[in-house]
């Protein structure tokens, strides 16, 4: 048991920037695959630093959590209220790291590298095949709406404590703007 | 706090927001991904249009009939001064390209295509890729991805005739001016008897970026060394792939050569149109020479897996805003999208043999 109930400002921090970041990468992910407009290419460019960007971040928030104590969940959760909230707490970990490297294996597929805002490209991890390329291509799709379904839970989840239980579990990933008493 | 009191109206009252505010998120991702509604132009529009109802299964949607084929780029240097890119110092760069003919169908003969293409994908031993899909014309009849859409639409065989209806596409014509210079291309344009004595365009424009930064617009093409033979009578009986023979026939003698002729626009030149073809004052620089000594089929061939993206540039080189040059990136990727799921699946049609 441990006797923090909220994230600390590291955590909450991460979670918060990821959060826009990945809701403004898969918005864009779907318009620009049928965009024929001319910031189409650049969008094209900046979800691939983007992408990278987040998995850094999910890595980072990894690391982060074995330097912090995190809130236990409220005790009056039944047993299954507790496995659903981890296992889609699991669930929305696997796919952050998924989705970008699907990503990352689909562009390599196609012979091309994937760079970082222009200042660097990342080494290419599978050879070119038109195969492969479809098979990251549509891994990459599928990941990408099972992540937003379970960002909806989540949400829908974060927003049922907050409103209807009115437990600490919101507050605990929510900034306090007022002085504490 | 948990042992807040619970008002049981409010309850009511705040699932209805959760609800409310969750819908909306939903909603607004479904209609991102162009779900409800008229998205407009979109690059699955396109794809759908050019495959037509029967589409040819694991093939190019646009294209479609193509032989692959490698060689190297031996580049002069002269354009050095104005691109840092490594294509363009003086060295030599390997290419696995593609000669194709227009059109859907893998199995149309190669001389009834009214437009044939050099496709080129340059790389270089640091990892640098650049790619080019150039074509006959010199330019395009329209200016922008939607009225693209309308001469496609305006060109469409009608499903009775077999044929595109001759007064839609005069329509047409004759409300987009601007493609004027197109049409007289069309008009002057004589078919030659091989993919190797064709001039092939790049037709939108691109810069080239200098060691200061400085943006320079220019257009290239691939112009033949060879000189046009006449069209056998072989040919003109009618056979299928009169040109892929001719191709393989002509390269057991020697390779096939083209100079890269690099145009620079001047300041009264749009680079963002391209339906104005320059004028030959423009400078013009000779980059270096293509050399292409291999073809090889394109099914299993090392050209099939390559999307011909004109958008993948290396450094020192950019994209303008052309608004169709732009628009061609989500075009063929979602062309790739489709053929390379069916080659994954193994989807089979008639033409998957070819």
């Amino acid at each position: 048991m441990s006797n923090v109930n909220s994230f600390p400002t590291s955590a909450k921090l991460l979670h918060w920037i990821s959060a826009v970041l990945i809701i403004c990468m898969l918005f864009i992910g779907v318009t620009m695959i049928q965009s024929l407009a001319v910031w189409q290419n650049s969008a094209i460019k900046l979800h691939q630093s983007f992408g990278l960007l987040v998995l850094i971040l999910v890595f980072l928030r990894l690391t982060n959590r074995f330097f912090i104590k995190t809130p236990d969940f409220p005790s009056d959760l039944t047993y299954l209220q507790s496995l659903a909230a981890k296992s889609t707490q699991i669930l929305l970990y696997a796919l952050m790291i998924a989705l970008p490297i699907s990503g990352l294996l689909m562009r390599n597929a196609a012979g091309l590298p994937v760079s970082f805002f222009g200042a660097f490209d990342l080494p290419i991890l599978v050879a070119e095949g038109i195969k492969t390329y479809s098979l990251y291509r549509e891994m990459h799709g599928l990941i990408a709406w099972s992540l937003f379904g379970v960002i909806v839970l989540h949400i829908s989840a974060a927003l049922h404590h907050g409103l209807i239980r009115q437990d600490s579990v919101l507050p605990s990933m929510l900034f306090k703007f007022r002085s504490r008493k | 706090m948990s042992d807040n009191p619970r008002n049981p109206v409010n309850v009511k009252k705040r699932y209805a927001l959760i609800l409310f505010v969750m819908g909306i998120f939903v909603f607004g991702f479904l209609y991102a991904a162009g779900i409800f509604g008229d998205p407009g132009t979109t690059a699955q529009k396109f794809v759908n249009l050019q495959q037509g109802d029967k589409p040819h299964y694991s093939f190019r949607r646009a294209h479609a009939k193509g032989i692959c084929l490698q060689g190297e780029f031996i580049s002069n240097g002269s354009l050095a001064p104005f691109s840092t890119s490594e294509f363009f110092q003086r060295s030599t760069s390997p290419f696995i390209g593609r000669f194709s003919t227009a059109g859907a169908n893998p199995l149309a003969p190669d001389l009834a295509a009214p437009v044939r293409s050099l496709a080129l994908s340059f790389s270089s031993e640091s990892g640098q890729r650049w790619r080019t899909a150039m074509n006959t014309p010199p330019v395009l009849a329209v200016r922008t991805p939607d009225e693209f859409y309308q001469q496609l639409v305006a060109l469409t065989p009608d499903p009775a005739t077999g044929k595109p209806d001759g007064r839609k596409v005069k329509e047409f014509f004759a409300a987009h001016p601007e493609s004027a210079a197109f049409n007289q291309w069309k008009k002057d344009y004589i078919p030659t008897s091989s993919f190797a004595t064709e001039q092939y365009h790049s037709i939108n424009a691109f810069y080239l970026i200098d060691s200061q930064d400085n943006k320079h617009a220019v257009r290239w093409a691939a112009v033949p060394q060879a000189d046009v033979q006449p069209m056998t009578s072989n040919m003109a009986t009618g056979a299928p792939d009169a040109l892929q023979a001719e191709a393989e026939q002509r390269l057991k003698h020697d390779v096939i050569r083209f100079d890269l002729m690099v145009s620079f626009a001047n300041a009264t030149d749009d680079e963002n149109n391209a339906t104005i073809i320059w004028p030959k004052e423009r400078t013009t620089i000779n980059a270096g020479t293509i050399i292409i000594d291999t073809v090889q089929a394109q099914s299993g061939g090392a050209c099939n897996g390559i999307n011909y993206d004109p958008l993948v540039l290396p450094t020192g080189m950019k994209a303008t805003d052309d608004p169709i040059l732009k628009a061609r990136g989500s075009a063929y990727a979602e062309s790739y999208r489709r053929r390379a799921r069916e080659s994954l699946l193994q989807k089979k049609d008639v033409g998957a043999n070819q």
